[in-house]
């Protein structure tokens, strides 16, 4: 009995969190279409996510872009004329897949994190209830803007991780194993469609999205000090990345399914 | 108390899973009078006040401001009643990420659409009001002590002119002097302003000074009130014991053996 009772309180906490998180999202939709709307504070917000973010996704994105190059060139000389492909693969690779998980990785470490700890310690010092009494909706003030930059962020990253990534390919093949630049430029401008940039321009906004909800959602609920937002933060992070992952798996099927 | 009472609790109840926190508590408070809510930790102090400024709704009874009930309003029903209020936090609860201005001119500015030039006049303004020079206008909220930051808060609560001021343990944290400095502003500001105070504390000396009718909380209820001046002579065990800080008495505090 106690094993069965044990077992419904971890269901019914699932169903509890799962219902908290619906009601939380929903609500926090419901007012970005509503004013006021704080222009000034999504600019802000967009500065953080984006323009912050550049290096380090910027640097992950050549790096990944240059591995990619290297494995493929390796892997690829088992097949006769694979290597051939190495520009295609690496400017498909890069456009609708690893640009948009990638930059949603590191973005859900820094962002995440940043504001799950601004808005947890805004929760347990009481500046959120100060809000509310100065006539301020929380939600308004403080979600909604991290929301919206957060949707239009990401794909601006993930554009320049794209561009970045498919130079880092560009580098290795070019440099170290003596492609022809000229042919490996053409090769990947006449493969690239643009329906590739574009899924990758959705996943991005839904990862951004993900990244910010998650992020809000755990700070506006952290409760206990230091410990909370502390607690707060690791799961903004885990679980950010996790739904992104899984999001990424949703949508490739959705978007490819053709 | 003569006429209408400004603030009218009823029957309020709240609980948090087993634990009952407000037991039908019932409490007036007329227009222009400083009414000082003491108890012990724990008694329900502070989720009196959250309730009446709706931060938490209760499980049962009824808040009447103005005669006007407001337990279930809806949101923006609340934010416009929100602009009759100012809140003193007891960590003072400023935005780290604003300038000492702009947290004192924040009501003004979201809740009441005043301009930023001039709600910066009136955040300055209400700063002397407070004892605090221009200089530190422009100061952030990290680089005040923590004498200061009552004070700051003290003026974000008063710069909207608000009807009703709420004071969460006023001069918990501070050395003796300068809680007093804060009671002297408490005192002059409600004066100055005419408006309908609540404070809870548990500070005898605070509650004697600034109270006009002191009301005593124990499990939930208010189970004594009356003038600030009859306190010592109130007849009550549980208010004799609380005053004058016993450890015996009938209030008991729950300690186990080591």
């Amino acid at each position: 009995m106690a094993f069965l009772a044990r077992v419904g309180r971890v269901v019914l906490a699932f169903f509890s969190a799962a219902g908290r998180l619906t009601i939380f999202t929903l609500t926090a939709l419901s007012h970005c279409f509503r004013p006021p709307i704080y222009v000034n504070l999504i600019l802000r917000q967009f500065v953080d996510i984006g323009y912050y973010s550049l290096p380090v996704v910027g640097l992950t994105a050549i790096f990944i872009g240059m591995v990619l190059a290297l494995q493929l060139h390796t892997g690829f000389n088992r097949i006769t004329g694979g290597e051939s492909a190495i520009a295609q693969v690496v400017v498909l690779g890069m456009t609708r897949e690893l640009g948009p998980v990638i930059a949603g990785l590191m973005v859900a470490g820094r962002i995440g994190a940043a504001i799950a700890a601004e808005v947890g310690t805004m929760r347990v010092t009481d500046q959120i209830d100060a809000l509310s009494t100065l006539s301020t909706n929380p939600y308004k003030y403080l979600v909604v803007p991290r929301l919206l930059a957060g949707i239009v962020a990401l794909p601006v990253l993930v554009l320049v991780a794209d561009n970045i990534g498919v130079f880092g390919g560009f580098l290795v093949a070019t440099y170290k194993f003596g492609f022809n630049p000229a042919a490996y430029l053409q090769n990947t401008a006449d493969f690239l469609r643009s329906s590739d940039v574009i899924s990758g321009l959705v996943k991005s906004a839904v990862f951004g999205f993900l990244i910010s909800l998650m992020g809000c959602y755990t700070g506006y609920h952290s409760k206990g000090g230091a410990q909370g937002v502390g607690a707060a933060t690791t799961y903004a992070v885990v679980s950010a990345s996790v739904l992104i992952l899984m999001f990424d798996y949703i949508l490739s099927a959705l978007l490819f399914s053709s | 108390m003569t006429g209408a009472p400004k603030i009218s609790v009823r029957g309020l109840k709240k609980s948090f899973g087993p634990k009952v926190v407000l037991d039908g508590l019932d409490l007036d408070v007329g227009v222009g009078e400083s009414v000082v809510v003491i108890g012990g930790s724990g008694t329900g102090k502070s989720v009196m006040v959250k309730c009446i400024i709706g931060l938490m709704e209760p499980d049962a009874g009824s808040i009447k401001i103005d005669g006007q009930e407001v337990t279930g309003l809806k949101r923006s029903e609340r934010e416009k009643l929100m602009r009759k209020f100012g809140m003193l936090f007891q960590g003072a609860a400023l935005f780290d990420s604003l300038r000492v201005w702009q947290n004192v001119a924040f009501g003004l500015i979201q809740g009441h659409g005043v301009g930023k030039e001039e709600a910066r006049a009136i955040a300055i303004k209400t700063l002397g009001a407070v004892g605090l020079g221009p200089e530190v206008a422009e100061l952030w909220p990290a680089e005040l002590s923590g004498g200061m930051q009552k004070r700051v808060g003290l003026a974000r609560a008063i710069a909207a002119k608000p009807e009703v001021i709420v004071f969460d343990e006023p001069t918990t944290g501070l050395d003796p002097i300068m809680g007093d400095v804060i009671n002297d502003l408490i005192i002059k500001c409600v004066r100055d302003l005419g408006a309908t105070a609540i404070s809870i504390t548990h500070d005898m000396a605070s509650a004697h000074k600034i109270a006009d009718r002191i009301a005593m909380i124990y499990k939930g209820k208010i189970i004594w009130q009356g003038p600030a001046n009859t306190i010592d002579k109130s007849g009550n065990e549980y208010v004799e014991q609380f005053i004058h800080g016993r450890a015996e008495g009938p209030i008991k505090m729950e300690v186990r053996a080591l």
